[in-house]
């Protein structure tokens, strides 16, 4: 069946910003299905508040709308969109988009705007969406069609469910009806436990209702991706097995495709099984993706449940196989069929096929627990990982190696801490660390069987972790030089990297890698490249995707053509996210445009930059020294000049940039040693004082005692934090000597070589990020972004508008002065974001002026996380700009006028605030305050023509939602008070009533305001908690600086985020929450496309 | 223990021998399923190949009774990249390993065997030898070249049964406590089929829908065939060049609207030949679990399990009295078809499946109302 002729108009839902569980994979399937259906010919709108995506370039849709998503913003846009075309085919496609576009759909569809607005739905209906997410409705759906599902019963009191437990047999897992993302949910072991989780289920459970489900703990897990078209054809595209068990969450398990211990008769059961699910479920077109426990004893099947839609596991298993499962997906929604579509790897065949897998791939998550002291490291149905990495090998030993290496813990294998008394507990409770532990427990001599039985991971799976062990020991049999070359060369096919090898031979320090590599080319043991090809090499492939192994054959030729190679950043991370991926992706389009085959390193499943039309060449390797270097050879080989970017995918490729350069690799753009010399204190330090920009006090200590002396000649408050991090890892602040004791002695490893960083904390000051282009002659900064929370507040997780809203002209000059000098000092060529810090009041004491100080707090000459807001702001795609710089043209070529008149880059009349998201509902019991230690996972942009509204979309976009009628908590510390009288005024004339702790009630009192008062959680009840609790809160405002410990804070921000109440805890963040209040209280709902903002600015020109 | 390949046009693989020590050759093909090695190692129609298998982790759910589709492995030889010393799976009961050794099949593994398939796909299948006892390649080379190409070749009769049986058992759940206990139905239909290296699947698809299966030697005459009252005739997959298998011929050509035939892979050949077509050999032929085929009446694709060499030449046959019902849509190869006047239809693939998807098993079902139509 060709393309639908009666849609014109397509509007696809993103999934809003990056959280845990839903991550750059759906940038990825978004983009994918962005240029599908524009190719298409369609009209496509696009809808989402994230603008670290590529999905939201303006070049990606027809009309980009970064807005909130929620219904209320989305009836706006399908509005608007309906005005401009009255009698256009108009259609939503939500199932690119996670979970989030499909519980829209549903909203939109429920509350009548489709209807209203005669929208049609493609990809899935509400009735298949409804049917798959509905426990019930599923369950019913599966045993209709024949197929086994978990025993379970709905109960409504404990007899009932006690009575059914025992029929069932203990554990059982507790799920109570209609509570968000499980919360309240558990397992329970015998009696006792469930009559008590059962208890707190109920009490939780708005129905008074819970599911008692058969417990499959310790199962075989697996899940099948398949696709179906209007004709009704369905494929499979790929199998995954999962290495840990049921019982912990796919996304926090290890997980292998193809699957490896299924028999075909097994498997095709399952794939038989999937057809019907997808048919019964009524999925008429697209992706879905649908999980099985198999019990490995008896084989037992259960269907555990499905996504009728695009998710995390597509996007592997398009990485996986090669198949662009979301970009078919979006063809088949607009009524192509299977058959109908080319399979772009091979050309020849049609993508109505099943890909065949010639390799093996692994695929990690990454978690990181460090970030939040206090959180339940254990793995179990809830997601955890902030990201993953996959790799691909021939074999599973070797695409677990280059996995574990790809994942860039910065810890050696082998060298990570074990605690034998732990490690039954390790084994048996699903952890972060259990690889380790299973490799320790090998070691120790421990059975297969033994393990198998504590960690339920199957025992082909941990075989071949044994065989891996045996060869660590017969590796270290023998020193290198003595090592037979055939033991060697099986090393390196079982994926052993040379620093493990270094490691293993006791060749410590810097060169003991590269004694390896010299060793390994003596003997000619070196990686050849393979490429993945959906059909194990049956027919000719004519996209270069390629993995390395050590085999015979290579089929990844160089070409002659100039080319230039782009680190990309690895798995996501806090700090470290898609805003990295963006630049890479630029940086590949813009130089393809300049005609360099453009080649692309990274090992992270989720992105763009890892779907292999994103460049000419993608490797899928893990980012260490090793593997990059290997490549960069390889390319060079045919001799023609190879030039490689580190400054776009954040810290992991600058910490190669020194060792590839000194291994003669030629990296283009600014210089690793100004990058370098950038965070080198000392050195930068002394930059700074001869371009006579003020930098706060600092010192770098490698001693306990150097850092008390230090802080204490500094004065408290200090920042302490290692050197050499991004995303502020281990920072914290200081206000006396035993706080700074107490990490120097326990927080953090520190040596002469990365020694410990203290530096005057500037409190009560505003905060800027200021990114710039450089050619190393030429500036133009992009934007100069006002932090809404005050420094000391890492700037990932701060809020910040664009332009500035009021920070005098004379002081925006000096921070221009500052980078522009900058930029030159350190020759700058592509990006450089500065942060600045201004401290409120009068300048410095004793310094005399008026004006205040504008102190540098860092510069990083790279790409910064800002990059895209400033560009989706600006309509500048700095990072295309920026890769053109480094390959040697002028800013002069793109930006004339902004040189000549020195101007930044132009936001037109809107204002653009960026905000935070945070995921705290993942870790309960952690403190949610703010601090130097960035949190946040992902971001979004609120756009309006005045602050307050676009402040107010962003939070409204955040998932905080600010009430426009109610109650304010406001305690805030001394310092905070008198400004804080201000901001209460505004809420008392908006409406709002006030609630106080008697400190702050005081000073509000004193100022004519009329307060209730209520107590500090440790003075008596009622407290503040109460209040949040009995629902008597609307907002909080609640600043916790000083050196107290904050129990009342916490406990109240803990109610608060269980309350999902908003918690604001800077003085400047209330003002600007006031404002968007008063925004939302005229009550406008106004969205703006992207490209039209852009065109208006240019037209206004 | 050291292995090596060598192949007909002088290539040499080195890698370790697994499996039986010894020396094996024959026609080296490769197969791109993911699943399914044992019944792929005891498929007759293997006969006189060694087959190289795509999914580089082989041998990891181990080997079981019920998976076999024939009495023994029939392949010659194995080549895989990694091959499992364990096994791991709740129906495993001998490691591939040892079930490689007991039936004397050599496996060589550790090579790069993309590399080899990439061979293959670009010169063509050739011949070849496994040896783990001779070093001097040059020798094995020689060796290769001297054993008889498949072109030209009657296996069928070398691999079929030599006395009639009648098979008593259809499909099985493999689940433990469902495998005891099963009753077929009782069978409503008698088919004769001709064994030219049939899978036990098929049989077991038969029975499943409720035929009782003679299976008869694949010289058996029509008109002993007939004797045998059947309500269809059934032509089996098997092995080498369709060509050779004139008595196969005459015997179809006999039946041809005498009685009901579905034929399947060698048995769709011998069929498209007796209907005065021609067959001719593949480059590398098509051995794999992800074929997709349409269904050209309806448009319908099904994802299906293909193994075969040869292929009949859809411009050979007369059009008036054949109908080309499915086509191959990676190559277009004719993969189906049927008469228009006669009660006769086959397809190239395999809609048994074991391995491979069970997309076509609606065939035995449009095989079953055939017989019920000529019956009335």
């Amino acid at each position: 069946m060709p393309k639908r002729t009666d849609i014109s108009k397509i509007l696809i839902l993103g999934s809003g910003p990056i959280v845990i569980g839903q991550s750059a994979e759906f940038d990825y399937s978004g983009t994918q299905a962005c240029k599908a259906l524009k190719s298409e010919g369609f009209e496509v709108v696009l809808a989402n508040s994230n603008p670290a995506t590529i999905m939201t370039d303006p070049e990606s849709a027809d009309r980009t709308y970064i807005e909130p998503l929620t219904r209320e913003y989305l009836e706006e846009i399908i509005r608007v969109e309906r005005e401009m075309a009255p009698s256009a085919g108009f259609a939503v496609l939500p199932t690119v988009g996670g979970q989030t576009a499909l519980n829209l759909a549903i909203e939109l569809a429920d509350g009548g705007v489709l209807e209203k607005y005669n929208v049609i739905l493609i990809g899935a209906q509400i009735s298949a969406i409804k049917k798959a997410e509905d426990r019930l409705f599923f369950k019913d759906a599966m045993q209709r069609i024949g197929l086994d599902v978990p025993k379970s019963a709905l109960v409504n009191n404990l007899k009932d469910g006690v009575e059914f437990a025992g029929k069932i047999g203990f554990p059982v897992i507790i799920r109570p009806s209609f509570t968000l993302g499980g919360t309240g949910g558990g397992i329970a072991y015998n009696r006792e436990e469930l009559m008590e989780v059962l208890a707190r289920g109920l009490d939780l459970s708005p129905a008074h209702e819970c599911l008692i489900e058969e417990s499959v703990l310790g199962w075989k897990e697996y899940e099948l991706e398949v696709m179906r078209d209007t004709k009704d054809n369905v494929i499979i595209i790929c199998s995954i097995e999962n290495f840990d068990p049921m019982g912990v969450h796919t996304g926090d398990s290890i997980t292998v495709a193809p699957a490896q211990t299924l028999t075909d008769r097994e498997y095709q059961m399952m794939r038989d099984a999937s057809i019907a699910v997808i048919r019964e479920i009524g999925v008429e077109t697209g992706g879905s993706n649908i999980q099985f426990g198999v019990n490995p004893s008896t084989g037992r099947m259960v269907v555990i449940e499905m996504n009728p839609r695009v998710s995390r596991s597509s996007a592997l298993a398009s990485k996986a196989t090669g198949f662009p499962i979301a970009k078919i997906a979006a063809k088949l929604a607009v009524g192509y069929t299977l058959d109908e579509i080319p399979n772009d790897i091979t050309r020849k065949t049609p993508a109505c096929f099943e890909p065949t897998l010639d390799y093996v791939v692994v695929k990690i998550p990454k978690w990181q627990f460090e970030k939040f002291p206090g959180a339940d490291e254990s793995l179990g149905p809830q997601m955890k990982s902030v990201g993953e990495v996959m790799a691909i090998g021939r074999t599973f030993k070797e695409a677990l190696l280059k996995g574990v290496r790809a994942l860039d813990t910065g810890k050696k294998v082998g060298s990570e801490k074990i605690e034998p008394k732990i490690l039954t507990q390790r084994l048996v409770t699903p952890h972060p660390e259990r690889l380790t532990y299973v490799r320790y427990a090998l070691r120790q001599g421990h059975t297969i069987k033994q393990i198998a039985k504590m960690t339920s991971i199957d025992p082909w799976f941990l075989y071949q972790l044994k065989e891996i062990n045996d060869m660590q020991l017969e590796l270290e049999k023998h020193p290198m030089e003595s090592t037979p070359t055939e033991v060697l060369r099986e090393a390196k096919r079982m994926g052993f990297s040379d620093g493990r090898l270094a490691g293993t031979w006791r060749l410590d320090g810097k060169g003991g890698q590269e004694k390896v590599r010299h060793f390994r080319k003596k003997h000619g043991v070196k990686p050849v490249y393979k490429r993945v090809d959906t059909c194990a090499a049956e027919f000719e492939s004519f996209t270069p995707y390629l993995y390395s192994t050590y085999e015979e054959e290579d089929e990844a030729a160089p070409t002659a053509k100039k080319k230039v190679v782009i680190l990309g950043s690895g798995p996501n991370r806090i700090g470290q996210g898609i805003e990295f991926d963006y630049c890479c992706c630029h940086a590949s389009y813009a130089l393809r445009e300049d005609g360099y085959e453009t080649i692309m390193i990274n090992c992270n499943p989720e992105t763009v930059s890892t779907d292999y039309d994103t460049s000419d060449r993608l490797y899928f390797e893990p980012l260490t020294l090793e593997d990059v270097f290997a490549i960069c050879e390889h390319e060079a080989s045919a001799g023609a000049p190879v030039g490689v970017i580190v400054q776009f995918g954040g810290q992991t490729p600058l910490n190669l940039s020194l060792p590839l350069k000194a291994a003669g690799v030629n990296i283009i753009g600014t210089t690793p040693e100004s990058i370098d010399l950038a965070e080198d204190r000392k050195r930068f330090g002394k930059l700074l004082e001869e371009l006579d920009i003020p930098q706060a006090p600092g010192a770098m200590v490698a001693s306990v005692e150097e850092a008390v002396e230090a802080a204490k000649k500094i004065g408290f408050p200090v920042l302490v934090r290692p050197s050499y991090v991004l995303g502020g890892r281990a920072m914290v602040i200081a206000y006396d000597e035993d706080t700074i004791q107490q990490y120097m002695k326990q927080a953090v490893e520190y040596s002469q070589d990365r020694p410990v960083l203290i530096d005057k904390f500037l409190e009560d000051a505003i905060e800027v990020d200021v990114d710039a282009l450089s050619d190393g002659e030429d500036v133009v900064i992009g934007g100069i972004m006002q932090h809404i929370e005050e420094a000391g507040i890492h700037s990932g997780d701060s809020s910040c508008v664009l332009p500035a809203v009021d920070i005098p002209d004379s002081l925006l000059r000096r921070m221009r002065d500052y980078t522009f000098k900058l930029a030159r000092a350190l020759k700058v060529i592509g990006l450089m974001n500065v942060q600045f810090a201004i401290p409120r009041g009068h300048g410095h004491k004793g310094n005399g002026h008026h004006e205040p100080i504008v102190y540098v707090l860092e510069v990083n000459p790279r790409a910064s996380r800002t990059v895209p807001f400033v560009s989706k702001a600006t309509g500048v795609p700095m990072a295309k700009i920026a890769a053109r710089l480094m390959t040697g043209r002028k800013l002069r070529e793109f930006l004339p006028e902004n040189i000549e008149r020195g101007t930044d880059l132009d936001t037109g009349r809107c204002f653009f605030v960026k905000s935070p998201v945070f995921p705290w509902s993942k870790f309960p019991g952690v403190d949610t305050v703010l601090g130097p230690e960035m949190r946040s996972t992902g971001e979004v942009m609120g756009v309006a023509d005045n602050f307050g509204e676009a402040f107010a979309k962003a939070q409204i976009a955040a998932g905080q939602k600010l009430p426009i009628k109610g109650t304010v908590f406001i305690s805030v510390t001394d310092h905070d008070k008198p400004a804080m009288v201000e901001v209460a005024h505004r809420f008392v004339d908006m409406g709002f009533k006030l609630v106080a702790t008697h400190g702050t009630a005081d000073i509000l009192e004193e100022s004519g305001l009329g307060v209730e008062r209520v107590y500090k959680v440790k003075e008596g009840r009622p407290n503040a908690v109460d209040l949040i609790k009995a629902d008597r809160i609307q907002l909080i405002v609640n600043t916790p600086h000083g050196p107290d410990p904050y129990f009342d804070e916490k406990a109240i921000r803990r109610a608060a985020v269980t309350a999902r109440i908003t918690t604001i805890t800077t003085l400047s963040a209330a003002r600007a929450a006031a404002e968007g209040i008063a925004a939302l209280q005229r009550g406008e709902i106004r969205v703006q496309a992207l490209q039209a903002l852009h065109a208006e600015r240019i037209a206004a020109k | 223990m050291q292995a090596i390949l060598a192949l007909e046009d002088g290539r040499v693989f080195r890698g370790k021998g697994y499996g039986a020590k010894g020396e094996c050759s024959g026609e080296v093909v490769f197969n791109t399923s993911i699943t399914g090695y044992q019944e792929i190692f005891t498929d007759p129609s293997y006969a006189g190949q060694m087959v190289v298998l795509t999914n580089p982790e082989i041998g990891n759910y181990g080997t079981n009774p019920e998976d076999n589709e024939s009495q023994r492995p029939y392949i010659e030889g194995l080549i895989v990249r990694e091959f499992s010393k364990v096994s791991s799976n709740w129906r495993s009961q001998q490691v591939t390993d040892e079930f490689m050794e007991q039936f004397r099949i050599p496996v060589l593994a550790d090579i790069d065997t993309r590399a080899l398939v990439h061979h293959l796909r670009d010169n063509g299948v050739m011949r070849g030898v496994i040896s783990t006892l001779e070093a001097d390649t040059d020798k094995l080379v020689a060796k290769a070249r001297a054993i008889p190409k498949m072109d030209g070749q009657d296996l069928a009769k070398v691999v079929s049964t030599n006395h009639t049986y009648v098979w008593e058992t259809g499909e099985r759940s493999h689940l433990p406590d469902e495998v005891v206990g099963v009753k077929d139905e009782p069978a409503r239909f008698h088919v004769v089929a001709y064994d030219f290296g049939i899978k036990q699947n098929i049989l077991r698809k038969l029975r499943g829908e409720g035929c009782k299966v003679t299976v008869v030697p694949a010289q058996t005459t029509a008109e002993d065939v007939l004797a045998l009252k059947p309500d269809g005739v059934f032509l089996s997959n098997g092995p080498g060049d369709p060509e050779p298998c004139t008595y196969a011929v005459d015997n179809i050509r006999r039946l041809m609207g005498r009685q009901p035939i579905f034929g399947i892979c060698l048995g769709h050949q011998i069929a498209g030949i007796a209907l005065g077509g021609k067959t001719f050999k593949l480059k590398f032929g098509h051995h794999g679990g992800n074929h997709p085929v349409k269904q050209l009446s309806s448009g319908k694709i099904e994802i299906t399990a293909h193994n075969h060499n040869f292929a009949v030449d859809p411009d050979s046959l007369p059009q008036s009295e054949v109908e080309l019902t499915h086509i191959d849509l990676n190559d277009n190869t004719l993969e189906g078809m049927r008469h228009r006047n006669l009660p006769l239809f086959t397809v190239q693939y395999h809609p048994e499946a074991a391995p491979g998807p069970h997309d076509s098993h609606y065939l035995f079902k449009d095989f079953v109302k055939m017989m019920e139509e000529c019956k009335k």
